[in-house]
């Protein structure tokens, strides 16, 4: 019995919408007893992608986060819904019976993800099967049949050989809310934090200040961390959370600057100035 | 009960973003979904660089817009039976002041060629040749029978029509700019990409993208074939530079350096590149002395000993935006790695070259390169979209080879497939054709409206450099001006500039009759006094290869990764009473008395399929049978196929050596087919074009060597950018084909970067603005938005970003719906149409193509 899982590699997604789109045309006026009832053309999202932008012109970073059920193995939903409506499969898919689940709005607010959808005409709450009626075709789910970069990595999480446990056992992956504690079978690599960056200048010349070393120091637990700076002069600090920082600049033959940080969002300090 | 695929049938088609499975239940398409490759097809390509080997995946990499086929297919407004303007009596008041206001009544076919033939009949005796003006859409759906040079050119050309001739409105600069430096006419100005996705997983060590978004544009209809591609090269550790107001799709997973070039001044920074490495000496001299002409008084340009100024990084900062310490970081980089240049999608193209004075752009690209090396190993113009390994030697034809028309003046049937009997019958027309009457696309309007009218150039000049010097008129002597228009599609009031033009022509009372023939009751359909209902390429058989366009662009299957041919089938029954256009057109034939010629002694459309396959080379590879019941065929690669780089034979003054299909030799005729020339008039780079010296040496908006000349709409039109002070930009769309996949009820609409839906329930067209703009006008994320300046008003939904610098906005263009909110012509539309905004003057006073990033706007927030 395969433990049906998905992982998904953020910076490879393009934001091409093939995930949607395809979903769309597998399931607008397509029932899949007894799994799903047809997805209406409008106002359903089983899979969507979350545009992420971090800073702004001049620099900017943009990241694509597909999002979709997470098919929890402690799953809010199941425990909202009446007369089992709503049940997980030993494979790991949580399914929304189509027939039993008729009237129960409770189910659409339970999701803490916000990926279960209400299908006002037929009284519906409607979601993401992982295309379980293509599973048992021997297929893949049409968002990941159809991913052009390969950033939708689908498969058995329990089997060693499988490309998902290589990926999941690199220990490189999350999951959205872990404090939920609501075991989700879909796992992020990459999910965006907060950055700090800036663009280093000799000031005296006005060029561009090409491998200069660049310091970050976490004012709280002390810890530091070390990059140069580009052909641009420009530096970055990726992957960090909210808090207090110093960021330290040294070049022989100028003088060393200290810029606090107090991180709330992503930060581009601008042109930094350098003086003799 | 469960589910079952009992019943289901499975055909293949074709799309203009990718080949695809249709499975079919019950006489009703159920899925449509990407095609894959077994076992039996050609092996995949394998290239081995820096270590690694490379192969692509063996399925299509589809555009997400092919996966909307099915929304679009079973369109609410899909045309299902032939329609008439209520108040359009043919016999009586016409009310041409009415059209776009008026509703339809259904009406039979008969009743429909009734009018159709007896109108025909009537304006030519009473008016004369030429009197049914005509065109299509850019795009038409996929295949070479269905396809607009094909049929309706067979169609057309029989009847006898004055054509609207398509500027080049995705190569303007390229064509009346860079064909000027290094000829390739027959490709209208953009190079070939032969090998070179080998050449730079091989060799380069940056890629400038430059007004360049090939996860957007797909180079063209090559789907998402090169997606893996990118990730390639970012694995190999080439750095990515983007250069574009806009930080496009592409930059966000690829980008390591963003610039972004105030719009229009793009050719300031290429100008102030050049002179950092004139300064610093950082260019292959060598090269310059043995490959190009002209250097020298570029040269003076530059550095200002021509009696100008210096084109100094610190002057380009001042035009561009760009700190002047990064133009000089850029360009040392540049310089110093082996670099392509990215300069459009295609290796060509880009928004930058449809802009005022965009000509001095796309020189500027190929010179830059020129004084890198251009054509030696991984140094070249390249978009990262074509050059896959190709087999050029197996030969099936492209849509633009004509298809059943055979018309070699229209289309490129002459260079083969006429003589391989694609027709007996090959078609001309005694008015299209260079001899007879035209328009100009960019003025259809004013022929119409206010003839006479002057142009330089027919449409595409690929024939040669000179074909785009060359004075029209209309109406030409002796012909007809035109009463009648008969319009294939209807995209141009989403597609074309300053489109309320469109609009109030559809109103003038000198067009007596207007047809539209169309798929979908949108745009300009809704002009028409006659409507003709045809079905998509899912309900009638035809054939073709995926991405492969040929004429101006040769070979251009080099962008997917396998060569894939489809039996496009025909899935379902034409919709309603929707027919194919191939079998309207032979009603109507038969109607006028040329139904033999039409479809020569009543061939059916899957005759002319059956037919296109026997002249190709594919019979001597697949039976007829086997291609019918598999429905594709991959073209393999011959086992010792040898990679030919483009343009490495002139960087190393040698015969061409890359199965690109243009001359060889000089530009002169007569001029000895020699060794490594180029088709300008020297047989090299040109930084002084010898062509322009012939045509107009003292042409200030197209001097002799390229110049940064300040656009007619930007920040130097000082009045002006005071009462309109944001600069509108609007490529070619992300989720869209032109105006195909827009609209249409489809679930393409629900995708924020396309489309928002408001509270009203309307879904608007999206423009993006930056933060601070936003907010200095009060506009909130998903506000509405009024876009507007002296030509119109559009209502679209804000979408506040840093992806754009403050001053610039972005709305892609091709919306499919036009929908005044009063008045036609005279009020906002909410349909999303941003073109009614572009300005539609040439780009430069000889150059005539089109410049809508050349366009100024203020935005207010609606209802405020």
């Amino acid at each position: 019995m395969p433990k049906w899982g998905m992982i998904i590699d953020i910076p490879k997604c393009t934001g091409c919408y093939n995930c949607f789109t395809a979903c769309k045309d597998e399931h607008w006026d397509n029932d899949y007893p007894p799994y799903s009832a047809a997805q209406p053309k409008h106002g359903q999202f089983w899979i969507n992608i979350d545009t992420k932008e971090r800073g702004s012109h001049p620099f900017i970073k943009v990241a694509h986060m597909p999002v979709l059920c997470v098919h929890c193995d402690n799953a809010p939903c199941i425990k909202a819904a009446s007369d089992g409506a709503l049940y997980k499969r030993p494979d790991g898919i949580v399914i929304i019976d189509p027939q039993k689940a008729v009237t129960q709005k409770k189910i659409v607010d339970a999701c803490p993800y916000h990926v279960i959808f209400w299908n006002e005409e037929k009284k519906l709450p409607q979601k993401c099967t992982f295309c379980v009626h293509r599973l048992e075709q021997g297929k893949t789910p049409r968002c990941v049949q159809v991913c052009p970069s390969g950033a939708l990595i689908f498969g058995d999480l329990d089997d060693p050989k499988s490309e998902v446990y290589r990926i999941l056992t690199s220990g490189k992956t999350e999951v959205l809310n872990p404090e939920l504690k609501t075991k989700p079978r879909v796992y992020y690599i990459g999910i965006p934090k907060h950055f700090i960056a800036g663009s280093v200048v000799y000031g005296d010349m006005d060029e561009c200040a090409e491998g200069i070393t660049v310091t970050l120091t976490e004012r709280a637990s002390g810890k530091a961390m070390n990059t140069t700076t580009n052909k641009y002069g420009e530096f970055e600090f990726d992957g960090l959370d909210a808090g207090k920082y110093v960021v330290q600049l040294k070049c022989a033959g100028y003088v060393a600057k200290t810029i606090d940080v107090q991180l709330k969002t992503d930060n581009y300090l601008g042109a930094i100035f350098l003086s003799r | 009960m469960a589910y079952s695929t009992n019943g289901e049938q499975v055909f293949t088609n074709c799309t203009v973003g990718g080949p695809v499975y249709v499975y079919v239940k019950d006489g009703r398409i159920t899925r449509i979904e990407p095609l894959e490759l077994d076992d039996d097809d050609a092996k995949s390509w394998v290239i081995e660089a820096r270590g690694k080997k490379f192969s692509p995946p063996r399925k299509a990499l589809l555009s997400p817009y092919t996966l909307t086929e099915r929304a679009k297919i079973y369109a609410p407004n899909r045309l299902l039976y032939p329609l008439k303007r209520v108040d359009f009596d043919p016999k009586g008041n016409r009310n041409p002041q009415n059209r776009g206001k008026s509703r339809y009544e259904r009406i039979s076919w008969k009743e429909t060629l009734d009018i159709l033939c007896s109108e025909i009949q009537r304006i030519h005796t009473k008016y004369g040749p030429g009197v049914i003006a005509s065109t299509a859409s850019s795009h038409h759906t996929w295949g070479n029978i269905g396809y607009r040079h094909s049929t309706y050119f067979r169609f057309m050309g029989i009847l006898g029509y004055t054509y609207c001739d398509h500027n080049p409105d995705s190569w303007e600069g390229w064509h009346w700019g860079a064909m000027h430096t290094w000829g390739f006419a027959w490709r209208l100005g953009v190079p070939e990409q032969y090998d070179l996705l080998e050449d730079a997983l091989k060799n380069t060590e940056m890629i400038v993208f430059w007004s360049s978004d090939p996860e957007s544009t797909s180079g063209i209809y090559s789907g998402q074939e090169s997606t893996p591609r990118r990730f390639w090269l970012k694995d190999l550790g080439v750095k990515m530079v983007f250069i574009d107001p806009y930080y496009n799709f592409t930059a966000t997973n690829f980008c390591d350096k963003w610039f972004a070039p105030r719009p229009g001044t793009d050719t300031a920074l290429a100008a102030a590149i050049a002179y950092v490495w004139m300064t610093e000496n950082l260019y292959d001299k060598e090269y310059i002395a043995n490959r190009t002409h002209g250097f020298e008084k570029w040269r003076d340009y530059i550095l200002g000993d021509d009696g100008g100024f210096p084109k100094t990084p610190e002057w380009a900062e001042k035009e561009t935006g760009i700190p002047a310490r990064e133009i000089k970081a850029l360009a040392r980089e540049w310089a110093k790695k082996k670099t392509m240049l990215a300069a459009g999608g295609l290796g060509g193209w880009g928004g930058a070259c449809r802009t005022a004075y965009g000509t001095e752009w796309a020189r500027m690209m190929v010179l830059l390169q020129a004084m890198q090396g251009l054509g030696k190993p991984g140094i070249n113009i390249w978009s990262t979209t074509g050059g896959a390994p190709f087999n050029a030697n197996f030969l099936f034809p492209g849509y633009a080879e004509g298809g059943i028309s055979g018309d070699a003046l229209n289309s490129a049937a002459g260079f083969q497939m006429i003589q391989r009997g694609v027709t007996m019958a090959p078609v001309t027309s005694a008015i299209n054709n260079p001899g007879g009457q035209h328009m100009p696309r960019i003025l259809v309007p004013e022929c119409i409206s206010e003839p006479p009218q002057e142009w330089r150039g027919k449409g595409f000049c690929g024939a040669s450099t000179e074909f785009q010097f060359k004075k029209y008129k209309y109406p030409e002597d002796g012909f007809s001006e035109c009463k009648m228009f008969w319009r294939y599609g209807g995209a141009y009031i989403g597609t074309m500039n300053n489109t309320n033009r469109w609009v109030k022509m559809y109103q003038s009372p000198n067009l007596e009759f207007v047809v539209n023939q169309s798929i979908w009751m949108e745009g300009e359909a809704q002009f028409a006094d006659l409507i003709l209902p045809a079905c998509t390429n899912f309900e009638r058989w035809d054939i073709g290869e995926w991405a492969h366009c040929s004429g101006y662009i040769p070979h251009n299957s080099y962008q997917t990764n396998h060569r894939i041919i489809i039996f496009e089938k025909k899935c379902i029954e034409p919709l309603g009473e929707s027919k194919s256009d191939y079998d309207i057109f032979a009603m109507i034939a038969d109607r006028l008395g040329f139904y033999d010629k039409f479809t020569e002694g009543g061939m059916t459309e899957l005759d002319r399929v059956k037919r296109m396959y026997e002249v190709t080379d594919l019979p001597k590879h697949i039976s007829w049978e086997d291609f019918e019941k598999k429905g594709y065929y991959v073209v393999p690669l011959p086992d010792d196929y040898k990679p030919t780089p483009a343009l490495r034979w002139f960087a190393e003054n040698r015969h061409r050596d890359t199965p690109d299909w243009g001359p060889v030799g000089g530009a002169v005729e007569g001029l000895p087919d020699r060794e490594g020339n180029l088709t300008t008039q020297t047989g090299k780079i040109e930084f002084e074009s010898e062509s322009l010296k012939r045509f107009d040496p003292d042409d200030p908006e197209r001097p002799l060597v390229p110049k940064y000349i300040p656009s007619w709409e930007g920040h130097h039109t000082k009045e002006l950018y005071e009462k309109y002070p944001l600069q509108l930009i609007s490529p070619h769309p992300r989720f869209s084909f032109h105006t195909m996949y827009d609209g249409k009820e489809s679930w393409m609409n629900e995708i924020p970067e396309h489309r928002i839906k408001a509270k009203d329930g309307h879904y608007y067209w999206v423009i993006r603005i930056n933060k601070e703009d936003a907010k200095k006008r009060g506009i909130k994320n998903r506000d509405i938005v009024k876009v507007f300046n002296e030509r119109g008003a559009v209502l679209c939904a804000a979408q506040v970003t840093g992806r754009v610098p403050p001053g610039v906005v972005h709305s892609y263009e091709s919306s499919a719906e036009y929908q005044p909110i009063g008045e036609p012509g005279e009020s906002p539309d909410k349909g999303g149409c941003i073109n009614l905004l572009t300005n539609h003057r040439f780009m430069s006073k000889n150059a005539c193509g089109m410049a809508p990033n050349s366009c100024l706007v203020e935005i207010v927030k609606e209802g405020a």
